[in-house]
């Protein structure tokens, strides 16, 4: 018989997975210095919490996940009190007291009372229907609703809604995910990652709806459905709150011991009171709070160390995530921010699925996210928990542990060498390296000339790096560089990523980097306006155009000048004004206080430092007189200068100020691959300078001179004439079809004056004038891109839109926050 | 409420890989970063080149490019990056509950 009488008492608040485990280190230690007593909310035994998923999915049964049975409390002497909560502390006479009426004295208390799952504040969060996913009574009711079949919508595509969403759908419910962030698992996933998960579980059926922000649950006695804020109402019988959890920390701040984010603790684990003692989640240790189990265990060992009195102290964790969906292989660990001289390495398999990308700092890793291939997940969180030095393994550290440590091949050079001719060098194409050597001995000197020879990296890229090892190994020195790559993110050049981009009907630009292997995470400032262009062209009205791949004048439709301000142009149609518009002008002018406004060289009215904060209402004021932005920021039409032509002048010929207006109202708002200037001269004397205008006539007795690829910029260029017609109609049609032809072929910030220099007139001439079938395709497909492209983007930011571009986001007065204080 | 840490507003209201700002009287203008891992920076919204506001440049991996003259301006140090030389003063900066928060002395000394 052990004597209770000598032996301190511990009673522990949680029977979960951190109080138990607490105590099992506890008694490891030593068994006989606490008599041990646990309270425990639910009614079960101590079980493994994160087994719950499998529970759902139907891959576990309860009593597969049980960790301590009851013959363990049993065994160890320890009083278990379940389904009887802990209500109150009183500090002062050392007890607890329980909802049951039970009051227990302690010499120590251990509260391990977890985190409850974060409830929306929206109107119906309290209907019968809605379930968090924290415990077994709600994975009861998840299947109980499930037996009942139906719709199901998972709010939060974190982890436990993923898993939530995973098992629901296995059970037959028909799931839809809401995520208020654009991607899946934001917090542990880049955006390549969050974009293949999101993929990987549409094709298993789940609706994934990213940057949807819930505003109501509704339903009469039950849940019938949710509504965004947006209006789309998604049917529901049961809806899952998964969006996020908080620290249970109520009880200890009722008794008044320290607590922030969760209950305050050192690196002993002991609280504001150096009799209570606080673990698991409910904790915040050096100003964090953890979500995942590995801390907890790194957390009670520590603890066990104070309790026996050999103190060894917790440092933090650092914390690695796997998704358990089974099928899907998601992990990430540690700190992607990088930062300080922090290099991303990336690898891309889009052939077997596979994205990993490492973050070193100073020759140690620091960060990884692998998606598709996590077998070497777990080397990575050791090397980056021990802060190994790596500079040996960098060039192959991506490679995986296999590779890195296979019989010192740390030379990738060595290793590629090393590799037998029968290797498959190239997926896509299924080249060998015998073959690549064999296309480089018959004088394929450059990447290119090998992707034209043997296709080897000609569809993916994946394998560039291995090409580009293998031309080093044969030719050494005499290796030619290729033609110019779209910028340092990728191997591919502009074209090969555009015919990639409509050949693999890719719909987005994580799509496009993952399936092209870009090296960088998001990309870099040349490559994303151009991806962002290329997409818009090849889906018109369904690519959803993003903001933040657009140089600041295209975000914030304004030009941004040397100080900061902007300048702002409003169209005039074909250089034409009125009274009513200059007053417009003019009032925006005194205002705003704007200290020029200037004539441009394009025959128009610029107004010049207005502040962001100011941009709205200053379109506000000029689109109530009827005026619509210029987009003389634009990569796209800017302004149709005209003379004023037969209307007025002796020598004209034809209304050359009325084709200009037409020109202009049919072909302002399109985006294109720089910017693209129109001009309408109403005789030779070409007053409106036509022969410099990317477009441009010149009115003849007998029709319409068009001219193209004419230049007054850097290089100095003059038009070619393309063709001659005789009707404004037929001046429209060409310029249509010329101007689809420039967006669908021209590399991103090429004007038509250095393309048609690279293509050739003949080309131009060949698609638009010869071949009438193309020239009415290449038409009809601008016309249809302009139903979706004019709208004026001031009007729609003078009434709120893109707010967050304008305002700042909070202000900072010193003096006055030293008042308050 | 002064303490160490000031409460700027919730993370979601700066766009993933953009920036919002913060005008500090009179002071220097700071300029709030959201990459597209989701880490925040701040820096003072002045590039060390000829002081572009850094706040509207394209923000891609964890740098940003100044919309000016396209100096690539890393945003953990504020070192201009390649072969340009200049540096931007950082203000330390976290997440609280979904908050953000910048340090207060950090933003009054880039005041002054
Ligand atoms: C405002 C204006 C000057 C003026 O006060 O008259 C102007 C101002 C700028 N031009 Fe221009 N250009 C202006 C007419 C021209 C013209 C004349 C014309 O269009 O008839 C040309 C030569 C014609 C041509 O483009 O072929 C011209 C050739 C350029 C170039 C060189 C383009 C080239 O291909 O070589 C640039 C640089 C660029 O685009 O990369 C440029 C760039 C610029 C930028 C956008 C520089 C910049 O990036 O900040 C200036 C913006 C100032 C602002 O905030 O508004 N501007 N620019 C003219 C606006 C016309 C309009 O109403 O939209
Ligand atoms: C479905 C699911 C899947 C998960 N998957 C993973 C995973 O894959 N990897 C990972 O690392 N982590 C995962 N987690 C998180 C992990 O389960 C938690 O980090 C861990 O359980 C926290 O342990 P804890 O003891 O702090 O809290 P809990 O395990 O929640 O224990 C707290 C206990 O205290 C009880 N309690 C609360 N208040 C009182 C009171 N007043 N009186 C008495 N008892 C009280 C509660 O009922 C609960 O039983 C998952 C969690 C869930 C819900
Ligand atoms: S010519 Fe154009 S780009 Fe040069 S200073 Fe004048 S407006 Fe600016
Ligand atoms: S001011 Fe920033 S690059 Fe010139």
């Amino acid at each position: 018989m052990i004597d209770h009488v000598e032996r301190l008492h511990l009673v522990v608040i949680g029977n979960g997975m951190a109080g138990c485990r607490a105590v099992e280190e506890l008694l490891a230690r030593d068994a006989r210095r606490y008599r041990v007593t646990i309270f425990g909310a639910e009614r079960h035994v101590n079980y493994n919490r994160i087994m719950l998923s499998p529970v759902l999915a139907g891959e576990k049964s309860f009593d597969d996940i049980v960790i301590n049975d009851a013959d363990w409390y049993r065994a160890n002497d320890i009083a278990l009190i379940a389904g009887d909560p802990v209500t109150a502390i009183d500090r002062a006479s050392r007890t607890v007291m329980s909802r049951g009426g039970r009051v227990v004295h302690y010499d120590k208390l251990l509260i391990a009372t977890g985190s409850d799952p974060f409830i929306i504040p929206v109107p119906g969060a309290a209907l019968p229907g809605v379930v968090g996913f924290r415990d077994m009574s709600d994975v009861d009711a998840m299947l109980a609703a499930a037996e009942r079949g139906g719709d199901a919508v998972v709010i939060g595509g974190g982890l436990l809604g993923l898993e939530a969403a995973h098992g629901l759908s296995l059970r037959g419910m028909k799931v839809t995910v809401l995520h208020l962030m654009p991607t899946l698992m934001e917090r542990q996933l880049d955006e390549a990652a969050g974009w293949l998960l999101k993929s990987a579980l549409e094709a298993r059926g789940q609706t994934i709806l990213t940057g949807a922000d819930t505003a109501e649950i509704i339903g009469a006695d039950a849940v019938e459905g949710v509504r965004l804020k947006d209006g789309r109402v998604i049917p529901a019988q049961l809806v899952v709150m998964a969006a996020g959890i908080r620290p249970n920390t109520a009880l200890a701040r009722e008794a008044g011991l320290a607590v922030d984010r969760g209950i305050k603790v050192d690196d002993h684990l002991v609280t504001s009171d150096p009799d209570v003692l606080a673990v698991g989640e409910c904790v915040e240790h050096d100003g964090q709070v953890y979500g995942l189990v590995a801390p907890l265990w790194e957390m009670c060992r520590a603890l066990a160390d104070g309790l026996v009195g050999q103190p060894s102290g917790y440092r933090g964790s650092v914390t690695s995530t796997k998704l358990k969906v089974s099928g899907i292989d998601v992990f990430s660990a540690g700190d992607f921010a990088g930062g300080d001289g922090a290099e991303d390495i990336v690898l891309r398999d889009a052939s077997r699925g596979v994205y990993k990308r490492v973050v070193v700092r100073d020759d140690r890793l620091v960060g990884a996210v692998l998606y598709g291939d996590t077998a070497d997940g777990a080397w990575y969180f050791d090397l980056l928990r021990k802060q190994e030095d790596i500079a040996g393994l960098r060039d192959v550290l991506i490679f995986g542990q296999a590779f890195a440590q296979g019989g010192g091949q740390a030379d990738p050079r060595a290793a590629v060498a090393a590799l037998p001719d029968d290797t498959e060098i190239c997926g896509c194409n299924g080249v060998s390296k015998g073959q690549v050597i064999a296309c480089i001995g018959n004088g394929a000197a450059s990447l290119d000339a090998v992707r034209a020879g043997c296709k080897a990296s000609a569809s993916c890229g994946s394998c560039t790096t291995l090409v580009g090892q293998l031309l080093d190994l044969t030719l050494g020195e005499a290796v030619e560089a290729g033609p110019k790559t779209m910028c340092k993110c990728t191997s591919f050049g502009h074209d090969d990523v555009r015919r990639e981009i409509v050949a693999q009907e890719m719909r987005s630009i994580p799509e496009v980097m993952h399936k092209l292997h870009w090296s960088t995470p998001d990309g870099c400032s040349s490559c994303r306006p151009a991806l962002n262009y290329y997409l818009l062209c090849a889906l018109p009205g369904d690519y959803r155009d993003d903001q933040q791949s657009r140089f600041v004048n295209e975000r914030m439709h304004a030009n941004i000048q040397k100080d900061g301000t902007y300048s702002v142009v409003p169209r005039m149609w074909g250089g034409i004004t009125t009274p009513g518009e200059l007053r417009a002008i003019a009032d925006v002018v005194e205002k705003y206080n704007a200290p020029m406004v200037k004539v441009t060289g394009g025959q128009r009215l610029d107004i010049f430092g207005i502040r962001k904060e100011d941009l709205p209402a200053v379109w506000a004021d000029l689109n109530a007189a009827g005026m619509v932005s210029g987009h003389a920021y634009g990569k796209a039409l800017r302004t149709v200068k005209t003379c004023v032509g037969a209307e007025w002048c002796r020598f004209g010929t034809q209304d050359s100020t009325g084709l200009g207006v037409k020109l202009e109202r049919g072909f302002w708002g399109s985006w294109m691959p720089h910017k693209f200037k129109m001009a309408v001269s109403g005789c030779p004397r070409n007053c409106a300078e036509a022969t410099i205008k990317d477009f441009g006539v010149i009115c003849v007795d007998s029709g319409y001179e068009l001219h193209v690829g004419g230049n007054g910029g850097i290089h100095i260029r003059a038009t070619d004439l393309l063709v001659k017609v005789a009707t404004e109609t037929e001046a429209i049609h060409y310029a249509a079809a010329f101007v689809q032809l420039y967006r669908e072929e021209a590399r991103y910030l090429e004007r038509t004056a250095p393309w048609i220099e690279r293509v050739g007139l003949a080309h131009v001439k060949d698609r638009i004038v010869e071949d009438a079938a193309g020239r009415d395709a290449l038409a009809a497909r601008f016309w249809h891109a302009q139903t979706f492209s004019q709208d004026d983007p001031w009007a729609e930011r003078a009434v709120g839109k893109a707010r967050e571009q304008h305002a700042h986001m909070a202000a900072f007065n010193p003096i006055r926050v030293e008042e308050i204080a | 409420m002064t303490g160490e840490w000031l409460d700027i507003g919730w993370l979601e209201e700066i766009p993933v890989r953009g920036s919002r700002t913060v005008p500090v009287d009179g002071g220097e203008e700071i300029a709030l970063f959201r990459t597209g891992d989701d880490k925040v920076f701040a820096l003072v919204n002045r590039c060390p080149h000829k002081g572009g506001p850094l706040s509207q440049g394209i923000v891609h991996g964890h740098s940003v490019a100044c919309p000016l003259h396209n100096w690539t301006i890393a945003l953990a140090t504020g070192e201009a990056q390649g072969g340009d030389r200049g540096c931007t003063p950082i203000i330390p900066v976290k997440i609280s509950g979904g908050r953000v928060l910048i340090c207060r002395a950090s933003t009054l000394r880039a005041a002054a």
